[in-house]
């Protein structure tokens, strides 16, 4: 059979309004993501009502762009996809609100996603997902495992008990008087420095698979107040290249030991700090020696921050499974999967 | 013309189907529920009795503001998603100016929403039968200086508020011109009125660039134009990247 199904998909819940459309799940015909970086810059961090206000200057010129660029009129579409969370609530509200008025004008089923299945389906443009398989999530929200025994099952098995990795990369920036958004300047200045503070790997041998980040991120500050009151310079090479090491050493020890425990075909690595090169090395690395039939993914690097592509993806695999919302859909910034650490057992 | 308005800018919440000046059908709710929720099946059920299909629809209204944030964003997203869409007319509406309509005389009409610590969003309009104009632009004014502005024009006024009381020892006490007000049966905005304005304006909006009129910039914003005065490069705040 080769139904074929076009999903226009909108993806809205921080700073960045995009829309794609995608073919069968995993053919991106057109993604159109505006940005607001450069906005936030300005306040040190994603000022929640401005990115409203952005979202709405951006809406209706992204889906009209999206559907330009993939050359498909709205009549060939079979149905629309729509984050409506987690995120900000009044960012996800401008993405549901275009949603539902474009998929009621249109006839056509309206698909909720939820903003993490998105992302861990981003690895569909690489390859198809195997089941049961587990997904590393790291953003600037999340730091979690997500256990996946079938398709569009999904149990959280453990996470960061205080701030997302992320969002220490976004704090220890701050410190190092980075520009936001900071992780990619430290993963670049963590490559040219050494890992010679040896600060903290929090729970990194306790015997769950949850994270914390918030001792690693006191641990770093107070190790450049130190400096600074006795007036001693110290690497930002180094300081970055110390404060990579502990994060990526705790993920991927947690993530080994649940590949160890979990009888998993595939590793799938997504979210904005997926993208992060020491991250993707290392778990290479170390998963490349101790496990030979696991099959490791990686959410594609122009992927892994937030877009409309991978609210396709997961729309496909949604509409497949009957997953569809009426006109009454609102937006859920606090949802979340499913805590099931005793899935594993 | 066939019409759709809506207004989800404060608690109420109305939508209209229009034939020109005739109404159709009108469903209005003053709950404080969730817009979210309610509009798109609100605007289905009143296509429904005004027996008309969405994509007969010519023009769309919608009220722009002032109001809550979260309520103008979900009825200007909808509004311009439509428009876009159903390749129809776009209209905004002021959400003070709709309420225009419903002081009973001609004259000065004062509408206006509480925007806490003394502080309204007003406009002030001239009625004349069917026809609005606008006097003062409307804005984010503290009621003392509104009342000022009103003393100023030396004419009787009619306000159009559902929270007047909250501030009527101070028009007692300050006004010098006869004032009247809606009361509770005439404060309540209601897509009628707001299709009938829109059907009225020749100005068209564009889908693309249609925002809300917040009449207020973000505090995160007035701070940092007060510590940046001379950077204003609007147009790189968002770039499309893909
Ligand atoms: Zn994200």
């Amino acid at each position: 059979m080769d139904q074929t199904s076009l999903i226009l998909a909108i993806e809205s819940s921080c700073d960045e309004t995009s829309v794609a459309v995608i073919k069968n799940g995993d053919i991106i015909l057109s993604n159109i993501i505006a940005t607001q970086i450069n906005s936030h810059q300005r306040f040190g961090g994603v000022v929640p009502e401005v990115a409203s206000r952005h979202h709405i200057e951006q809406i209706t010129i992204c889906i009209e762009q999206a559907l330009k660029q993939a050359e498909v009129r709205k009549e060939d579409l079979d149905a629309v996809a729509v984050t409506y969370g987690p995120g900000l609530v009044g960012a996800l509200l401008v993405g549901v609100s275009a949603a539902k008025a474009f998929a009621f004008a249109n006839e056509l089923p309206l698909i909720p996603v939820n903003h993490m299945i998105g992302h861990i389906y981003a690895a569909r443009f690489v390859k198809p997902i195997v089941f049961p398989a587990l997904a590393l999530l790291v953003s600037g929200g999340h730091t979690e495992l997500v256990y996946m025994p079938t398709e569009n099952e999904f149990k959280i098995i453990g996470e960061t008990r205080d701030d997302a990795a992320g969002e220490a990369y976004d704090k220890v920036g701050r410190v190092m008087g980075l520009k936001y958004p900071a992780g990619k300047a430290i993963d670049e200045l963590a490559h040219q420095g050494e890992d010679i503070f040896k600060f903290p790997r929090a729970m990194e041998h306790e015997d769950n698979f949850d994270f914390s980040f918030s001792g690693l991120k006191s641990a770093f500050i107070n190790t450049v107040h130190h400096a600074d009151q006795i007036n001693e310079e110290l690497s930002k090479k180094d300081l970055a290249a110390s404060f990579q090491q502990s994060v990526v050493d705790v993920i991927t020890a947690k993530t080994v030991r649940a590949c160890e425990q979990l009888e998993i075909k595939q590793l799938i690595l997504a979210g904005g700090v997926a993208a992060n090169r020491g991250l993707r090395d290392t778990l290479d690395k170390e998963l490349g020696e101790k496990f030979n039939h696991l099959d490791f993914v990686k959410a594609p690097l122009d992927l892994c921050g937030d877009n409309g592509a991978m609210i396709g993806a997961a729309g496909e695999m949604l509409m497949r499974h009957q997953v569809f919302a009426d006109m009454t859909l609102n937006a859920d910034p606090s949802l979340e999967f499913d805590w099931e650490p005793e899935a594993i057992k | 013309m066939k019409i759709l308005a809506m207004d989800t800018s404060n608690v109420t919440l109305s939508v209209a189907v229009l034939d020109s000046e005739q109404l159709l059908a009108m469903q209005t709710t003053n709950i404080k529920r969730n817009h979210s929720k309610q509009l798109m099946p609100i605007i289905s059920q009143t296509l429904a009795e005004a027996g008309m299909a969405l994509n007969e629809i010519d023009r769309i209204v919608v009220a722009k503001g002032p109001g809550s944030y979260t309520g103008l964003r979900i009825a200007v997203t909808t509004a311009k998603t439509l428009a876009l869409t159903l390749n129809a007319e776009l209209v905004g509406v002021s959400s003070l100016e709709m309420l225009v309509p419903n002081a009973p005389q001609n004259g000065l009409v004062v509408p206006f929403f509480d925007a806490r610590n003394g502080n309204v969003f007003a406009g002030i309009y001239e009625k004349n039968g069917e026809q609005v104009v606008n006097v003062l632009a409307d804005q984010h004014i503290s009621f003392e200086k509104l009342l000022a502005k009103i003393n100023e024009l030396g004419r009787p006024v009619y306000f159009v508020s559902s929270q007047f009381e909250q501030f009527q020892t101070m028009v007692e006490n300050t006004l010098v011109v006869v004032a009247e007000h809606s009361g509770k049966l005439n404060s309540l905005p209601n897509a009628h009125a707001l299709g009938i304005l829109g059907l009225q304006k020749t100005e068209l909006e564009n889908v693309y660039t249609f925002v809300p009129a917040y009449l207020r910039v973000t505090e995160a914003e007035r701070n940092w134009k007060e510590k940046h005065p001379n950077d204003e490069n609007k147009e790189s705040y968002v770039r499309q990247i893909n």
